[in-house]
């Protein structure tokens, strides 16, 4: 394994090959670098894409599986289709990430395709982090694309955070959800210097009881741009909340524009939204505490991206 | 020893609010400064911590003029500031801020002893975020936990601790008080209408309309404060305390 896989997994999945005895497939520059299957969570290469296939068996309870991908050099387009089949009654965490690295000029890129298919009863902890190193000009891009399909009362739980060093993001996010079902998204976003990161979120609660409850938050600094566009759909007795707030530093902008469809009059949806400036008084408070002004920025930024 | 030599601050609009207070805040003490509303007390609060500029006068702690420190180095140097309004903080913990405020990781039973002197049960807030889920009470009471939690700070400003909090929490806050008072070497300003607080004062001073009115000990101060004639408001444990003199 190269030694920048290393290095980019320790810090999107929390990555030790030594420690772990679960289900793993590593995915490193387009290739595998490591798999491993366990008595509950079988890997298998996809047939008619690039990409793999997990299947996760109903006895796998609190078991997790890493699927982290990095592309460690420019002139590396990575596209990726991984499907996703949660049996019936299944509790699993899915620690996925991605690393991209590039220290020459040509653009480095991961494009993740992930299908979520989450049977009933199920539950699935989606942990994902993203980040761009290196010192070449050659742009690092990660575009992911998720499709969720969740049965009868399953869970989903999708913690997302982009850390830093992304040039461009365009991030699509998809779900569907039957009665009962909830789904939980966190999603975090930083953006510096000339970085842009595109978030797009459509939900549709098709099921009596469904629910979702997506909060992205966001930091816009330097010269980046964001733009975040949610779309809810309650199409029976469901509920739905969204909520976007972002920090702006420097000449960050960010766009926003949560959509809200209520096809039932027992749709019950909510959307809140703030975008601003760290508040001065939060600055203060932090330096009567005793940090400097970066400090007490610092600390805030990093509270609410958390 | 915090000296305040004749501080004046104006308003941008040009209205003096505070016209040349001197004051010596003593080492080891608890000095309640108490007077009208709209009377300077808060910003002289405010100048003491730095977040205020004196339009002139100057500031002395332990023998050395910080006036021109800013709000981080008075931090450092040893002042520590309550507010009167709690800030909020989205994605801030409580237990972030007290960690913050202590300048080190706390154990649990740290968070807890420091939530419990003001009445909150950790365990339910440690976790949770500053933000504004939290009411107006549990904001203030961790905002004052913030201040105790600076083991290292030499001089404790609070800005109206009572405001917002409960009975139950006000006791807390009493004993709180009068523990702090009995450490040695730090000095605690209290900004209060509050007769209980006054109770336990060793110094009490009145501002009103920008100049000091009275100061002395409690034993002479408060009861001239009580026989006063004028504007009274419930405290909550009912007595009532004069604001006018």
């Amino acid at each position: 394994m190269d030694e920048i896989t290393s290095k980019l997994l320790g810090i999107v999945s929390d990555w030790d090959s030594s420690a772990f005895k679960g289900a793993y497939n590593i995915r490193e520059n387009s290739g595998c670098a490591g798999r491993q299957n366990s008595e509950n969570i079988k890997i298998e290469n996809k047939q008619d894409n690039p990409g793999i296939v997990i299947r996760i068996g109903s006895g796998a309870q609190k078991e997790t599986v890493y699927i982290p991908a990095c592309v460690t050099h420019g002139g590396v387009n990575d596209l990726v289709y991984n499907d996703f089949y949660v049996e019936d009654g299944a509790d699993v965490i899915i620690v996925a990430g991605c690393g991209v690295h590039s220290d020459d000029e040509e653009e480095a890129r991961h494009n993740g395709i992930h299908r979520f298919f989450v049977g009933k009863n199920a539950r699935v902890l989606y942990k994902e982090k993203h980040i761009g190193t290196g010192s070449g000009s050659g742009a690092k891009r990660i575009d992911p694309v998720t499709d969720l399909t969740m049965d009868e009362n399953s869970y989903v739980e999708m913690d997302t955070l982009q850390i830093s060093g992304v040039t461009s993001t365009n991030r699509l996010t998809t779900a569907k959800l039957g009665a009962g079902a909830k789904l939980v998204i966190r999603e975090r976003l930083l953006t510096d210097n000339d970085e842009t990161a595109k978030s797009d979120f459509s939900v549709t609660l098709d099921g009596e009881d469904s629910g979702v409850d997506l909060v992205s938050r966001s930091v816009a600094k330097g010269n980046s741009y964001q733009e975040y566009h949610s779309v809810i759909k309650g199409n029976c007795r469901c509920t739905g909340h969204s909520a976007c707030d972002a920090i702006l530093a420097g000449n960050g902008r960010v766009n926003a524009t949560p959509e809200l469809y209520a096809g039932n009059i027992d749709a019950s949806l909510i959307h809140e939204a703030a975008i601003g400036k760290i508040a001065g008084e939060q600055i203060i408070k932090l330096r009567t505490l005793g940090l400097t002004e970066e400090e007490a920025e610092q600390k805030i930024i990093d509270g609410f991206l958390k | 020893m915090l000296e305040l030599k004749d501080i004046r601050w104006k308003l941008p609009e040009g209205e003096e609010i505070l016209k040349g207070i001197n004051l010596t805040i003593p080492d080891g003490k608890l000095t309640v400064i108490t007077g009208p509303n709209g009377g300077g007390k808060t910003s002289l609060a405010k100048i003491i911590a730095g977040l205020y500029d004196p339009a002139d006068g100057k500031i002395i702690l332990d023998g050395e003029d910080i006036t021109e420190w800013d709000i981080t180095k008075r931090a450092k140097g040893g002042i520590a500031y309550a507010f009167q309004q709690p800030v909020r903080f989205k994605g801030l913990t409580v237990r972030d801020l007290l960690e913050m405020s202590a300048e080190c990781r706390l154990k649990e039973e740290k968070v807890c002893e420091l939530l419990g002197e003001v009445g909150l049960c950790a365990r339910e807030y440690m976790d949770r975020e500053a933000d504004a889920s939290l009411s107006g009470g549990e904001s203030k009471r961790i905002e004052i936990a913030t201040v105790l939690a600076r083991k290292n700070a030499k001089m404790l400003v609070f800005d109206e601790p009572e405001a917002g909090i409960d009975l139950w929490s006000f006791t807390n806050l009493i004993e709180a008080f009068q523990r702090l008072k009995n450490e040695s070497g730090r000095s605690l300003l209290v900004i209060s209408h509050q007769e209980r607080i006054m109770e336990i004062a060793d110094y009490i001073v009145v501002i009103s309309d920008g100049k000091v009115k009275a100061e002395g000990s409690r034993e002479v101060i408060l009861p001239q404060l009580l026989s006063e004639n004028g504007a009274a408001h419930k405290c909550p444990l009912g007595k009532s305390v004069k604001e006018e003199f």
